[in-house]
């Protein structure tokens, strides 16, 4: 198993407590459990603040969870902190959802997929990192002369396209995505989808998919849980969630999707 | 059935409207044509740059002069030729009898004032009628499924959810009783749950006032169930337009075929999605 999640418990504290530290808080995320193989996508679907992107997040170590646990490759990871981290970064990565806010308009596309080579290959010489670049962009569809270019030069399709170039200059295993797809038009949403799903076949790679519309989840993943406030109400291989949904609130997203 | 005699209620035809810069001119709208009738609903179907939105801000002149500029066509609202209306007349047809919904609603709303100032201020504007503006403002969030209007009515937009926030953008378009509502991808920003949601107002509203509206949109899983008619734009032109259900149906423009195959469905899981083949496209389009 690549990754398994047990538990998962996030807290943020509220503001408040002026001398003391404060008692009050939320918690985004209440005992979720799942586990990803090696080259599988599962999917995660909620609406807003149903505590998706925490998930998200946790996984990746953007943040500590409060409770519960995080393997990775059989490794506790979710009490790690500082360097100690580092390895654990090379082998999972993240893209987001907002192309435009993601990349740094200051940063050529050389640098922005130099600076994880720079961090997790340091053995490279500038001149290696460069081709290694191209070769990204040529691995994600985009021409190889867009290395000295800048974020604002490129449509949203593309940028999502940069964002998952920069994810893969680490040579990763997993890669959570969220919302990749969700500020795209639907025609660009699909050739990204696709990109995706060539990148998982040629590389191995697995995916963590999260998304709050059940279509374009349901294409991507082997399995998929659904999340309402913080739980996982359903978990089924996509078929059987379409063709058999058993929770009521599964059968509210699948009634929410427009049909053609 | 409206009366096919009768005047429609918007009639655009031949539209251009070109940008300008120091370096080169975008005709961004490219002889387009099409009319409404009243109470009706038409989408406006198209990718980012198909001048779908610019079409849209051009009917209350929305659009920043310099850079853009009409170079041909005419809009003709209730008989009005909206493109050669002085300022203060086109006021009355702007944010009045043509209402706005927009994408972000977030970005809509102006966040230093009140939803109930913002509600007044388009009111007083729009609504000299009205004496009571507080209570019609109330009846106008009752009416888009606010539950407890009172306290909405206090609320600042960063209070809101964007389904709420979105809501009260078409409460504020609402109390000025208008007979066209444009709406710009209003679901976009939205989950698709609240996308429903907003969709199904939009229709509950349209059928309670009998005004029009005119859905402008990337996605054509939108479409059905919602329009009567539909236009689907492509690079500045408009490729095909018909009645939604032949047109979904036998799509006959290469392009609308593409449009309509890439959107997602349920229960065709891991299989390839389609694109679109912009080069075929050309080839299709360009005369040879």
């Amino acid at each position: 198993m690549l990754l398994e999640v047990a538990n998962l418990v996030v807290r943020y504290p509220l503001p408040g407590g002026l001398f003391f530290r404060s008692r009050r808080f939320v918690e985004p995320v209440k005992g979720v459990s799942f586990r990803i193989r090696a080259g599988r996508t599962v999917g995660l679907v909620g609406e807003s603040g149903s505590g998706k992107t925490t998930i998200g997040k946790a996984v990746v170590r953007l943040i500590a969870p409060h409770s519960g646990e995080i393997r990775y490759r059989q490794e506790r990871i979710d009490g790690l902190s500082g360097a100690r981290l580092h390895p654990y970064r090379k082998r999972v990565q993240m893209i987001f959802q907002d192309p435009h806010n993601s990349l740094n308009p200051r940063l050529s596309i050389a640098r922005i997929l130099g600076e994880p080579l720079e961090i997790h290959f340091p053995a490279l010489r500038a001149q290696e990192r460069r081709s290694r670049a191209a070769d990204l962009l040529r691995r994600v569809g985009l021409p190889s002369d867009s290395l000295d270019r800048f974020p604002h030069e490129f449509s949203g399709g593309q940028r999502q396209r940069i964002g998952i170039a920069r994810a893969l200059a680490v040579e990763p295993e997993l890669i959570v995505c969220d919302e990749p797809v969700s500020a795209l038009d639907v025609s660009i949403q699909a050739q990204i989808v696709n990109l995706l799903q060539d990148l998982q076949q040629e590389l191995g790679l697995a995916y963590l998919f999260i998304s709050h519309d059940l279509a374009v989840v349901e294409h991507m993943s082997d399995e998929v849980l659904v999340l309402n406030e913080g739980r996982i109400v359903e978990a089924a291989p996509p078929e059987e969630l379409y063709r058999n949904p058993k929770n009521e609130y599964t059968r509210k997203l699948l009634a929410a999707v427009p049909s053609l | 059935m409206p009366d096919p005699n009768a005047t429609p209620l918007l009639e655009v035809s031949d539209l251009s409207i070109e940008f300008e810069s120091a370096e080169r001119t975008v005709v961004a709208v490219d002889g387009v044509s099409f009319s409404m009738a009243a109470g009706s609903t038409l989408a406006v179907v198209g990718e980012s740059g198909s001048g779908k939105s610019v079409t849209a801000l051009s009917l209350g002149r929305l659009l920043p002069s310099p850079p853009a500029r009409i170079r041909s066509g005419r809009v003709v609202f209730e008989g009005i030729d909206l493109l050669t209306l002085p300022e203060p007349a086109l006021r009355h047809y702007r944010g009045g009898k043509i209402a706005y919904v927009f994408q972000e609603p977030s970005t809509s709303l102006n966040p230093v004032f009140s939803v109930g100032f913002q509600l007044s201020e388009a009111m007083a504007l729009h609504r000299h009628d009205l004496a009571d503006r507080r209570g019609a403002g109330l009846a106008a969030l009752t009416e888009v499924g606010i539950r407890d209007p009172e306290r909405c009515w206090r609320s600042y937009p960063h209070e809101l959810s964007g389904g709420m926030q979105q809501r009260v953008m078409i409460a504020m378009a609402l109390v000025c009783r208008p007979r066209l509502l444009v709406a710009d991808e209003p679901t976009t920003a939205l989950d698709v749950t609240i996308q429903a949601q907003i969709l199904g107002l939009l229709r509950e509203i349209r059928s309670r006032f009998g005004m029009a509206i005119l859905l402008i949109t990337h996605n054509f899983g939108l479409v059905k169930g919602f329009a009567d008619h539909v236009v689907v734009m492509f690079r500045g032109k408009i490729v095909e337009q018909g009645p939604t259900d032949s047109l979904l149906a036998s799509p006959r423009h290469p392009y609308t075929q593409a449009l309509i195959a890439c959107v997602p469905r349920l229960g065709d899981s891991k299989k390839r999605l389609a694109t679109i083949d912009y080069a075929r496209l050309d080839s299709l389009l360009t005369p040879s």
